[in-house]
C-alpha cells in the first residue's frame, strides 16, 4: 500500500510538469486550432537560459523570475515574427512551421551549450519528508505546489480581468472580438507568451529530474500530448487533469507491470493516445456544446 | 442637428470583386436611418465598409473626423458599435461575461455598473439569464444580446445588421420596440440594415435604397412610404 501511496504521488508530481506543458499546448490550440509542436524546445530553450543566469551567479528565484519574463516576451516575439505571417495559411503550414521552429531551438541549444547534459539545481531542501513509512521527495512535492499555483493565477487572471476576458473571446470569435474593440492578434501574441511561461516552469521543474540537455523536453512533448489528447484538446482544465491522470498511470504501470519498467514508459503515453483518439476522441472534458439553434 | 456620418463616394472591395460603386449618405445626430435593397445590393458591406472590416476607398466622416483609415478597432473605441448579421454571440461565455466583452473598448468605464443596470432595464430577460451560457439562450435572446452588448460600449452609433433575421415576427416585433426606447432614451443614433422593409420603414426616419452597390433612392421614410417602386417591391402592396 505504502508503495501504491508513494508511486500515486511521485505520479502527480511527473504529472504537474506534464499538466503545465499541455496547458500550454490547450492554450495556443484554443486560440489558433494549432498545435505547437515547438512547445517543448522553448520550455528546453528557457530552461538553459535559467541556468546560464544561475551559472552568472544569479539566485535561484531571481533567474527563475528573469527566465519567466524572457519566457513570455520570446513567445510573443516568436508570435509576432513567425507564426502571424503565415496565420491565414492551411493548418499544415503553420503546423510545419512550428516543426521548424522545434528544430532551429533545438540544434541552437546544442550549439550554444553543447549537448553534455548539465546537473540543475532545485529551489527545495534535500531533506525527504517522511510521513508513516511513506517517503515524499521535496522536490516532488514542491514541484506540485509550483505547478498547482500557476494553475490558480491563470484561472483567475482569465476569469476575473477584462484581459483575461478579452482574450476568452478573442480566442472564440475573433470578427465578434475585432467588433468589441479587442486586438485580436495581440491578444493570440499575449496567449503564445502565457503558453511559453507556462512551459519555462515545466522546464525548469523536470530539469532536476532529468538533468538539463537539448533534448530534455522529447519525451515530456508526448506525454504532454498524451495529457492534451486525454483531457480533450479543447479545455484547459482537462488538460491539467488529463496531465496528473498521465502521470500517475505512467509510474503505476512502471511499477506495477514488470515487463514495462522504465524502459516502455513512454510506449504507455502513446498506447493512451491511440486508444483515447479511438474510443472518446474529444477526450474526456472534450466540449460537446449545449446550444439552442 | 449635425451629421453624425458622412459617407462620401465609398466603395468597397472583397478581393478583387467591388461591391460598392460610390455610396454617398449622411446621417443626423440621433435619428434611425435604414438602409434597404435586394440582396447583394450592398447593404451589409456598407456597414461592414464604415467598421473597416472590407478594404475601402472614399470618406467616411464620424463626427466630423475622419475615420476611413482606422483599423476596426479604433472605429469601435470611437463610439460605433456594429451588431452583425448573425448577432456575433460569444456562446461559451456567459451573458454578463459577453456585456464584459462590449465595455471593453469605453473610455469611460466609471459609470459601468450603472450602465449594467440600464441594459438589463432594456433587457429583462438578460438578467434572469446573467450567468448562463450565451450558446443556451434563443436566437430572439442572443439578438437582444447582441444589441445589449452593442450598447455596453457606450456608443453614439449603433450599426445593426438584420435584427430581425431568423426570428418569430412577435419576437422581431419586441426587438424592434426596443431599438425606439433605446434610441429615443439613450440618444444612440442608429443605422439599421434590415430585410423586413416595412418594420424598417416604421422605425427609422429616413431611408435610403442601395442597387448593386449604389444609392439609388434617399429621403424620409414618411415620403418613401409612398413611393411607388418602394411600396411595390420592398412593401408588397
Amino acid at each position: 500500500m505504502d508503495t501504491f501511496i508513494q508511486q500515486v504521488l511521485s505520479g502527480l508530481a511527473t504529472g504537474g510538469i506534464y499538466a503545465s506543458l499541455a496547458l500550454a499546448l490547450v492554450m495556443i490550440y484554443q486560440a489558433t486550432d494549432v498545435v505547437n509542436f515547438a512547445q517543448g524546445e522553448m520550455a528546453m530553450f528557457a530552461t538553459y537560459l535559467a541556468w546560464t543566469f544561475m551559472n552568472a551567479g544569479m539566485s535561484y528565484w531571481t533567474a527563475f523570475l528573469l527566465t519567466l519574463t524572457i519566457a513570455f516576451v520570446g513567445g510573443v516575439v516568436i508570435q509576432r515574427v513567425v507564426i502571424r505571417p503565415v496565420e491565414n495559411k492551411p493548418i499544415l503550414t503553420i503546423v510545419i512551421v512550428t516543426l521548424g521552429l522545434l528544430v532551429i531551438l533545438n540544434s541552437m541549444a546544442g550549439w550554444i551549450w553543447t549537448y553534455l547534459q548539465k546537473p540543475f539545481p532545485s529551489p527545495f531542501p534535500r531533506e525527504p519528508i517522511r510521513m508513516g513509512t511513506v517517503v515524499l521527495g521535496t522536490h516532488d512535492m514542491g514541484e506540485i505546489a509550483v505547478t498547482l499555483v500557476m494553475l490558480a493565477l491563470l484561472f483567475l487572471f482569465f476569469r476575473f480581468t477584462p484581459l483575461g476576458l478579452a482574450m476568452r473571446a478573442a480566442a472564440q470569435n475573433p470578427l465578434s472580438s475585432r467588433l468589441a474593440g479587442i486586438r485580436v492578434s495581440w491578444m493570440l501574441a499575449l496567449g503564445w507568451g502565457l503558453a511559453a511561461t507556462f512551459g519555462a516552469v515545466a522546464g525548469i521543474m523536470v530539469a532536476p529530474i532529468l538533468t538539463l540537455d537539448p533534448n530534455m523536453m522529447g519525451g515530456i512533448q508526448i506525454y504532454a500530448f498524451a495529457a492534451a489528447t486525454l483531457g480533450g484538446f479543447g479545455s484547459p482544465v482537462g488538460a491539467v487533469v488529463g496531465g496528473f491522470l498521465v502521470g500517475v498511470v505512467e509510474n503505476l504501470v512502471g511499477t506495477y507491470v514488470s515487463f514495462i519498467g522504465t524502459e516502455l514508459k513512454l510506449t504507455v503515453a502513446l498506447a493512451m493516445i491511440i486508444v483515447v483518439l479511438l474510443v472518446k476522441p474529444s477526450g474526456l472534458f472534450g466540449r460537446t456544446h449545449v446550444r439552442r439553434v | 442637428m449635425s451629421a453624425i456620418l458622412e459617407v462620401e463616394k465609398l466603395e468597397a472591395f472583397y478581393g478583387r470583386t467591388q461591391a460598392l460603386h460610390g455610396v454617398s449618405f449622411a446621417m443626423e445626430e440621433g435619428g434611425i436611418t435604414t438602409v434597404l435593397g435586394a440582396n447583394g445590393a450592398g447593404k451589409t458591406t456598407t456597414l461592414r465598409a464604415i467598421s473597416a472590416m472590407v478594404r475601402t476607398r472614399g470618406a467616411v466622416r464620424f463626427g466630423g473626423a475622419p475615420i476611413e483609415s482606422k483599423a476596426t478597432e479604433q472605429i469601435v473605441a470611437m463610439g460605433i458599435a456594429h451588431v452583425p448579421e448573425g448577432r456575433g454571440t460569444f456562446v461559451d461565455l456567459t451573458v454578463e461575461e459577453n456585456l464584459r466583452v462590449g465595455m471593453y473598448a469605453r473610455r469611460n468605464k466609471r459609470n459601468a455598473a450603472r450602465d449594467m443596470e440600464r441594459v438589463f432595464e432594456f433587457f429583462p430577460i438578460l438578467r434572469q439569464r446573467r450567468k448562463q451560457h450565451a450558446g443556451t439562450l434563443s436566437g430572439g435572446e442572443q439578438q437582444m444580446l447582441a444589441v445589449a452588448r452593442a450598447l455596453m460600449l457606450g456608443p453614439r452609433l449603433l450599426l445593426l445588421d438584420e435584427p430581425s433575421l431568423g426570428l418569430a415576427p412577435l419576437v422581431v416585433r419586441e426587438i424592434f420596440r426596443i431599438l425606439r426606447l433605446i434610441n429615443q432614451e439613450s440618444r444612440v443614433s442608429i443605422l439599421l440594415v434590415e430585410q423586413n422593409a416595412s418594420l424598417a420603414l416604421d422605425l427609422a426616419d429616413h431611408v435610403f435604397l442601395l442597387e448593386t452597390g449604389r444609392v439609388v433612392l434617399s429621403g424620409t421614410s414618411d415620403v418613401l412610404k409612398k413611393d411607388d417602386a418602394i411600396r411595390r417591391s420592398y412593401l408588397g402592396y
